[in-house]
């Protein structure tokens, strides 16, 4: 049995313009366990959407559309309570905190047994004993490694990625990404991706939607 | 709550100024009723066109503005185009926030000891290069066209917009415009000042309106090393006012008036000339010419700093001998011997004005940092792009102290507040903040989003993000724009000295103080302690994130 | 139904927010002078704010001693506000004046002499008489010492409370020169051969101010005018012989007369810089302290001119606005003790004269003012016989305005 939410996340008929030029219009659902990728050039607002979808959209855009996880109306909350997960291209570790600190800055504060949580999501990924490492020490995959697993951490009910293997060397690339899809299903969350590189979409292995 | 920042913010500033200026507008035209003037006219001001002159205080007050400020402003463009990546760089970069601490007349005292005929440095020379038993009878300090105190303010000036380039510079991506430039077989001076200066500009032109407004009106530094006969304007309007005979408050509130109309005449001016040079340099930036001058600018980029720094190490350096001397009679290089005595007799009356300094200092520069930082939070958080209106914020730097701090005694005295601590505070926070905003805003706005995006995404609301990303994540710029704070804070003498009545002593007003008595032994030791305090803020901010960042390698640099 | 208004209810409001007002500020009631032991009462926990001149660390220094002594002695607390130039206390206290604050002021206690003491007499900023009032008063012997109540040729009328003695003393290096000169005449022949190491604070400082008084007394005919207003006489006439020979003296001065010295303590570093041979001061034991504290070489030696020099007596002065006047008058009263007095005189506090009558006090206050054996830098005893009398303030404010009309612009 999955410990995660098996709510859809609903995109229903999303438009955005920007100065009145429309951008984009999507209408799909994205079902638990799947991975949604959407594709195009740099410029075809692939980022607005997500920005959208997690509640940081630049004022300079107008949208209109509902945002759905199962019966949620996402756009009426704040970011913090809708409960999307995001991965961006850098792994974005706050310098700040140690490795274990920003972990169990992604675990909702009620949790017991946060000590063992993370212990064991880092035992997950390969990574056992980095808790007091400070993340600026980190090879590049070690650090996708933790940002992902603190996303996964924090409950997300579902999770939007902004090509978030595109500044990885290629052996690295592939590697990361077989982790990433392989944990998001095993989770059964439904995801987004947006990328311009193939190779993401196959390794996503489900629909894809051309923008541009 | 966070929305009315903004509006707080410039209601704190504006009022205040606006305030001031109209009680000195009044009585420059005769009208003040507390003060005894019922019926507008034009005495004061036909007082003031027949004071003795007045034209040449005038025109020294408006030249050392606009004179000291292109020459700091040349040096540090300079600097900046030919020192790229030396060690020259590297240890300049250190010293500016040192520099910058040292309050004006801490460093206009030390400068005088350095040039004046019996300073240091003729003795360095005397006798053996120059034959000198007896100092020259030579006017370099006070001289009549103000040229010692222009240099004494360019010393000031370098640090302050050197310190405003460096913020600046990151978000310009420089390194890749040089490596463009320099691809194409531009030299790399000419290629800084043709594809780095022209979008650098733009972002400091406000802190040089800052510098030109500031130092066309200075009074501590013009006390110190200014003309004497007549002095500038704003040091003429100072004695004015404090004048027992009340038709001269009359005439200096003219007088103020007029100081104000210099400032913003010079500001005008430099407006024009930048216009003008825009003009002339347009076909220079796309002649092609890649190496013409390249090794003369050079040369002149990086000894112009170098010397502005070095005297400024060696004024520090004066006092501090000065502070220690015996009988130190011309053209001994030391004194004859070195003693405790004047620190010893200073040590017990140093302490009060010590705890007031970091009183006012620690209060008004936490309120400014919190006003500033809701500022910065409420732009972010509605998204606002920097408002034309932000500009009020600077209000207090560009128009004179001297223009509005009497009229603004005489409103506080109106409506019945006496002076006391509490309103030297809001005094310092006039300029505090606005100092404050200019060394944080930029740093602040340019902090990566996606940072708080994941923290949100992660389940923190907007106040937590705040509190556990944000600012760790700024701690570095915010102690630096906190020590910055406390500099400007400690520096202040006029708002001290007239918001307190004198009785809210700091170490700047006593220094000013026993200026007048010029021992040149004591004025070493309290301008000592004046610079010492601010350099101890600089210090804590620069090593306070090493220390607790230890294991971060990327907060710590 | 309509709202009458009960005239008896709003004279009653009337009357009890004036007995509430009375009663919340009792002490707006200034204290009466003559009654001491209540004086001494209201006294008790006040804190004095004095304003004085703080360009000087031994002024400074006396000061803070006697903030001490105060604590100690009457419960009262002493602050120095210092100022630069006294001018701007006697603004302030116009200033709070005109904006209507008469009986919470932001002085209690200015030091204060001459033109100052005018302006502020003529525009009634002053509480008194309070003066003679004081227990210690006696010990001046004001009938013998009529100096004690008189600034600048105006009777103090109980106004001010004299604190101490000034009078203008030549100081030069032994070492370099041998015989100074004694007047006026001596002096400019003097610069003109030692050109460049002479010179006089910038007007209207006052010791350039005093110098030139004691030019004009010299040099004119009419030495009575001086002591009368200005208004009664040719102001043109009496002072044409000063600029004559100011005219003469400047190109030799210090920077060639196109700069001017701050004050008179600057002269003092300016000697110790090496770069005047010649200077003077107001307080006859300046050079004396000055050796001792490092700043002058004691070949320093001190002298008066020949035909006696201007001196002065400086007072304390309490602004009629003051919300401690009693604390203020325990302040005046303990600066005119013997032990107060001693203690400025000494060279190792101030150097500063004392304006009591020492051979009238007994045995044991005179025993304080003995100092052993006299510095060599310091004037000989007998010195200070020949001292001539400030002219009216009058003259000042005038002298100072065609100065810097004649030189105000190089």
């Amino acid at each position: 049995m999955s410990v995660y939410s098996t709510d859809q996340l609903r995109l229903e008929k999303i438009h955005i313009a920007q100065t009145g030029h429309e951008l984009l219009a999507v209408d799909t659902t994205i079902y638990p366990g799947e991975v949604l990728t959407v594709m195009g050039p740099s410029g075809s607002g692939k980022s607005t959407l997500l920005a959208y979808i997690a509640g940081f959209l630049d004022p300079v855009f107008s949208a209109s559309g509902g945002v759905w996880l199962g019966e949620r109306d996402l756009l009426s909350l704040p970011a913090e309570e809708r409960g999307i997960g995001l991965l961006f291209q850098d792994p974005l570790l706050f310098p700040h905190l140690s490795v274990g600190g920003n972990l169990r800055f992604g675990l909702p504060r009620r949790i017991r047994d946060k000590r063992q949580q993370v212990t064991s999501a880092l035992e997950q990924v390969g990574l056992a004993g980095f808790e007091e490492r400070d993340p600026a020490t980190l090879s590049g995959g070690q650090k996708a490694r933790v940002a992902l697993m603190r996303l996964l951490l924090s409950k997300p009910r579902a999770v939007l990625l902004d090509e978030p293997f595109s500044k990885l060397d290629t052996a690295l690339r592939q590697e990361t990404r077989a982790l990433v899809f392989s944990q998001l299903r095993e989770a059964g969350l439904p995801a987004l991706l947006v990328t311009h590189d193939h190779a993401d979409a196959d390794a996503a292995g489900g629909r894809v939607i051309e923008l541009g | 709550m966070l929305r009315l920042a903004p509006a707080l913010v410039i209601t704190l500033l504006v009022v205040p100024v606006g305030a001031g200026l109209a009680m000195v507008l009044l009585p420059a035209f005769g009208y003040l009723p507390v003060l005894g003037g019922h019926s507008v006219s034009f005495a004061p001001w036909q007082m003031l066109f027949a004071q003795p002159g007045l034209s040449r205080s005038v025109a020294v007050s408006f030249a050392s503005g606009l004179v000291s400020t292109a020459i700091a402003f040349s040096i540090v463009v300079l600097f900046l185009a030919a020192s790229r990546g030396t060690w020259l760089d590297r240890g300049i970069r250190r010293l500016v926030s040192p520099l910058l601490a040292i309050p004006h007349a801490a460093m206009a005292f030390g400068f005088a000891f350095l040039i004046a005929p019996s300073g240091l440095m003729a003795r360095l020379i005397s006798p053996s290069l120059t034959g000198w038993e007896r100092p020259p009878d030579a006017l370099i300090i006070n001289d009549p066209w103000g040229l010692s105190l222009m240099a004494g303010l360019v010393l000031k000036e370098v640090p302050f917009l050197l310190l405003m380039s460096l913020a600046a510079l990151p978000q310009l991506k420089v390194d890749k415009r040089l490596m463009l430039a320099r691809s194409l077989g531009y030299a790399p001076t000419i290629a800084w000042l043709k594809t780095v200066l022209p979008s650098l500009y733009p972002l400091i032109r406000l802190p040089i309106y800052a510098v030109i407004a500031y130092a066309t009106s200075v009074v501590d530094m013009a006390l110190i090393l200014g003309p004497r006969l007549p002095p500038t304007l704003s040091v003429s309007i100072l004695s004015w006012f404090n004048d027992p005979d009340i038709t001269r408050r009359f005439m200096a509130s003219a007088a103020a008036v007029l100081q104000l109309g210099v400032t913003l005449a010079a500001l005008l001016c430099w407006w024009l000339l930048e216009q003008l040079i825009r003009l002339l340099t347009r076909n220079w930036l796309i002649n092609g010419s890649r190496q013409r001058g390249e090794i003369a600018l050079r040369l002149i980029g990086r000894s112009a700093l170098l010397l502005s720094s070095v005297t400024a190490v060696a004024a520090l350096v004066g006092l501090g001998l000065f502070s220690l001397a015996g009988f130190w009679r011309f053209p001994e290089l030391l004194p004859q011997m070195l003693t405790l005595d004047h620190w010893q007799r200073s040590g017990p009356m140093l302490a009060k004005p010590l705890l007031n300094t970091a009183l006012i200092g620690l209060i008004s520069t936490t309120l400014a940092t919190a006003l500033v930082l809701a500022t910065l939070e409420n732009e972010y958080r509605q998204q606002l792009t920097p408002k034309r209106t932000l500009w009020l914020l600077y209000l207090p730097l560009l128009v004179p102290q001297i223009a509005f701090l009497f009229g603004l005694i005489v409103a506080a005295e109106s409506l019945g507040i006496r002076p006391q601590l509490s309103l030297v505070i809001a005094g310092h926070l006039l300029f505090v903040l606005p100092y404050v905003y200019l060394s944080l805003a930029e740093t602040y706005r340019r902090l990566d989003p996606r940072w708080l995006q994941v923290a949100r995404s992660l389940g923190v609301s907007r106040n937590a993000a705040f509190w556990r990303i944000r600012l760790p994540l700024l701690f570095a710029p915010l102690l630096t724009a906190f020590a910055v704070g406390l500099a400007i804070s400690i520096g202040q003498y006029l708002p001290t000295q007239l918001l307190g009545a004198g009785r809210v002593t700091t170490v700047t007003t006593e220094a000013v103080a026993l200026a007048s008595g010029s021992n040149r032994r004591l004025i070493g030791v309290w301008a000592l302690v004046q610079a010492g305090l601010p350099l101890i803020g600089f210090m804590l901010a620069l090593t306070l994130p090493r220390l607790l960042g230890s294991r971060r390698r990327e907060l710590a640099t | 139904m309509p709202m009458h208004r009960n005239p008896l209810r709003g004279t009653l409001t009337t009357s009890i927010t004036a007995t509430l007002l009375a009663l919340a500020f009792p002490a707006m009631a200034d204290p009466e002078p003559s009654d001491w032991q209540s004086v001494m009462a209201q006294a008790e926990g006040q804190t004095i704010y004095w304003n004085a001149w703080g360009g000087d660390a031994r002024t400074n220094r006396y000061i803070a001693w006697v903030a001490q002594q105060m604590q100690a002695q009457y419960n009262v607390d002493v602050e120095h506000v210092k100022l630069d130039d006294t001018g701007s206390a006697v603004a302030r206290v116009l200033g709070e004046k005109q904006a209507g604050n008469d009986n919470d002021g932001s002085i209690d206690l200015i030091w204060i002499n001459g033109e100052n003491f005018a302006a502020m007499r003529e525009n009634d900023l002053l509480f008194g008489p309070f003066a003679e009032s004081l227990p210690n008063f006696t010990l001046t012997n004001a009938t013998e010492n009529p100096e004690v109540v008189t600034d600048f040729t105006l009777p103090t009328e109980g106004y001010e409370s004299p604190w101490g003695k000034a009078q203008i003393t030549f100081y030069y290096d032994s070492a370099q020169t041998e015989t100074p000169p004694q007047d006026m005449q001596a002096l400019l022949e003097w610069a003109e051969a030692n050109p460049g190491q002479f010179s006089y604070p910038r007007i209207p400082d006052f010791t350039g101010s005093t110098f030139l008084k004691q030019a004009l007394i010299e040099l004119t005919e009419q030495d009575e005018a001086l002591y009368q207003p200005l208004a009664e006489s040719d102001f043109e006439d009496v002072t044409a012989p000063l600029w004559t020979y100011l005219d003469e003296l400047h190109p030799h001065l210090w920077r060639s007369g196109r700069s001017f010295p701050d004050s008179g303590p600057n002269l003092r570093t300016l000697m110790s810089d090496g770069e005047l041979s010649l200077a003077f001061s107001f307080y006859p034991t300046d050079a004396a302290v000055a050796v001792m504290e490092y700043e002058l070489p004691d070949s320093v030696r001190s002298y008066v001119l020949e035909g006696g020099t201007l001196g002065n007596v400086h007072f304390v002065a309490i602004p009629y606005n003051s919300p401690n006047k009693a604390g203020a008058m325990v302040l005046a009263d303990f600066l005119l003790s013997p032990e107060a007095q001693a203690q400025k005189q000494s060279l190792t506090m101030w150097g500063d004269r004392s304006v009591l009558d020492i051979g009238h006090l007994d045995a044991d206050a005179q025993a304080l003012f003995e100092q052993g054996d006299r510095h060599p830098s310091e004037l000989p005893a007998d010195a200070l016989a020949n001292t001539l009398p400030e002219p009216h303030p009058s003259w000042m404010t005038a002298l100072q305005e065609a100065w810097l009309e004649r030189y105000g612009v190089n």
